[in-house]
């Protein structure tokens, strides 16, 4: 991934949809100023696009009238905030302490071998990417993951296979 | 009476009650003897008697807290109460029990608190994984807009509230009070310099009340059945109830309500059934992963703020972490060690370099690199990273397991250095 900051590119902010702008639009009514809306606004791009590309933050920035600078430093610091693209379901896949010693690490093992991806890495067809993320506050179902919204839990082998196969059939 | 106040209406086999369900088991019944005529000085008096602290981890009583609030003509006009849903201490589950399980306890707690303070704005801080919670907290809030018991004029008390709804992004440090409120500002979440305290001066420099969910989910019944009511709930020192939680290799892990002052063993052998079988009890973090461990001998410590102080760490969330015999202890504490150096915020030279440092070695140590030096850089981070060398408490957080782990497991961690590997591993 490039390092270079992005005011220094050539790159140009993306019109935003008519949705994206309604649904920050309704987060402004509900803060005192506008740059208190930047995460909002990140958060319901990524909503609509998957992830928050360079145009995609340019845009923000612009219509926030927030220095791009800030805005990368917010999306950058919150583990949520996508700064590359993802597959279309993303695998949080927690990995601390009682997830730890309930055998995570096996688990994780397994779905790497089985959607030959590793941490921050997507598959080949786009359809999920897996990133680890601190303590999912289960811990009594542990080990614990969420695909997309969703959670999932008391993992084994057997079940992480049950889950891939349904969100493969869902997109078909 | 009531023994359950935070739980009684929780059965996660259903979704959650609606507010007529809600309402029917006592709900919003305090908020009734609000417009019956309590003062805003008298709720905070009745929360000052309660005794009630903090149940986010650092336990400090919360009328008190409220206290420093500025009241009257010459206090700002705008205040703020903030709950502090971004739960995320590592072996943490019990906010999410209470926002998926029960949401208008907390919109009913916060309204409370609200009320006492005199904010007429109030956001919900909540960690984004947690979408089942905005869900049930997003409905919550709409019934309770269209009751009448949030908006203006509340049932004709002239006080008026809005909840709003923030979800966040995924970082530790949101946790802590002043960089949470750096967070709601659309800043990256750096904690701020104390003071000014955000009691007097935090979001959007107006004066600002951040109080954990559980703390929030007291108020309802300290109102409803009364002061005498709550101290009749302990079973030791401090007062009310508090979820505890168990997870680790133990038969029946879980999340349960119970008086404050119960031996810890009544929790660990009876309600999580004791160690699963052909496992037995090495320690255990007795309040998630800031907390330094104890040890079997600890078992008849009771569940008290000053007890738990008394033999070395804190009752902090009250979700206990359980190690076995069959785990690593060094593997367990460098899994926490990763987690506060990926989760320091990066603002302060010792918690940014130190934790990494710390985390490697750690790594090492599994990789069967270790060595003397090593074991002797981690002591010397207990003490520089400990309390009063950090611009917060999240790196003295993490010496809590680091310091007492070297301390409880010496013998591990020179096997690791001696025999260049983990035993552990098979």
């Amino acid at each position: 991934m490039s390092q270079q900051l992005i005011a220094s590119t050539a790159k140009k902010a993306r019109a935003l949809s008519a949705s994206e702008i309604a649904e920050i639009e309704h987060e402004m009514t509900l803060y005192p100023d506008k740059k208190a809306v930047g995460l909002e606004a990140l958060k319901i791009v990524q909503k609509h696009e998957g992830w928050v590309s360079d145009e995609s933050l340019l845009a923000i920035a612009k219509y926030l009238d927030i220095p791009i600078a800030d805005l990368e430093g917010v999306a950058t610091f919150f583990n949520l905030v996508y700064r590359e693209q993802v597959g279309k379901n993303v695998i949080l896949f927690c990995d601390s302490v009682s997830c730890w010693i309930m055998g995570c690490e096996g688990i994780k093992g397994h779905i790497s071998k089985q959607l030959a991806i590793d941490y921050g890495e997507t598959t080949a067809d786009g359809e999920f990417t897996l990133i680890p993320v601190p303590c999912l506050g289960d811990c009594d179902r542990a080990p614990v993951m969420m695909v997309g919204p969703d959670l999932h839990r008391n993992l084994t082998p057997d079940k992480i296979d049950a889950i891939i196969s349904d969100y493969k059939n869902k997109q078909n | 009476m009531v023994t359950n106040p935070l739980t009684k209406n929780i059965d996660m086999s259903r979704p959650p009650l609606d507010i007529a369900g809600y309402e029917a088991n006592a709900g919003y019944e305090s908020l009734h003897a609000i417009a019956k005529g309590l003062s805003p000085i008298d709720v905070l008096q009745l929360v000052k008697d309660s005794g009630l602290k903090g149940r986010g981890g650092a336990g400090f009583p919360t009328g008190l807290k409220w206290s420093f609030v500025p009241s009257g003509e010459d206090a700002p006009k705008q205040k703020y109460l903030v709950a502090n849903a971004d739960e995320m201490e590592p072996g943490t589950f019990k906010d999410r029990l209470l926002m998926e399980g029960d949401p208008h306890l907390l919109i009913e707690g916060m309204i409370i608190a609200a009320y006492t303070i005199q904010a007429s704005k109030a956001y919900i801080f909540l960690r984004g994984e947690y979408t089942v919670s905005e869900q049930a907290l997003r409905k919550a809030i709409k019934e309770a807009n269209e009751k009448g018991y949030l908006g203006k004029n509340i049932l004709g008390t002239g006080f008026d509230l809005d909840i709003i709804m923030h979800t966040s992004a995924g970082r530790y440090i949101c946790g802590e009070e002043t960089a949470l409120l750096n967070a709601l500002e659309g800043k990256r979440a750096n904690p701020r310099a104390k003071p000014p305290f955000p009691q007097v001066s935090g979001l959007w420099g107006k004066p600002t009340i951040v109080n954990n969910v559980e703390t929030i989910c007291n108020l309802p019944g300290i109102l409803t059945y009364g002061v005498n009511w709550y101290h009749g709930l302990t079973k030791g020192i401090d007062h009310g109830t508090k979820l505890f939680g168990v997870s680790g290799k133990v038969k029946t892990p879980g999340c349960w309500e119970l008086p404050l002052g119960l031996p810890i063993r009544e929790l660990i052998e009876n309600y999580a059934g004791g160690m699963q079988d052909g496992l037995e009890l090495r320690g255990f973090l007795p309040g998630g992963g800031s907390t330094d461990f104890l040890l079997p001998e600890h078992l008849d410590v009771t569940l008290d703020y000053e007890e738990i102080a008394k033999v070395g760490s804190r009752l902090a969330t009250g979700t206990m972490i359980v190690l076995d015999d069959k785990t690593c202890p060094v593997g367990m504490i460098g899994n926490l060690m990763k987690f506060f150096a990926h989760e320091s915020c990066g603002y302060c030279t010792p918690c940014r370099d130190g934790l990494p440092w710390v985390d490697q070695i750690f790594r090492d140590f599994e990789n069967g690199q270790g060595n003397e030096k090593d074991l002797q850089i981690l002591h010397d981070h207990v003490t520089y990273l400990g309390p009063g060398r950090t611009f917060c408490a999240l790196a003295p957080g993490a010496t809590a397991p680091l310091g007492s782990g070297l301390k409880h497991f010496k013998e591990d961690f020179e096997n690791h250095i001696t025999q260049q590997r983990c035993s552990y591993r098979h």
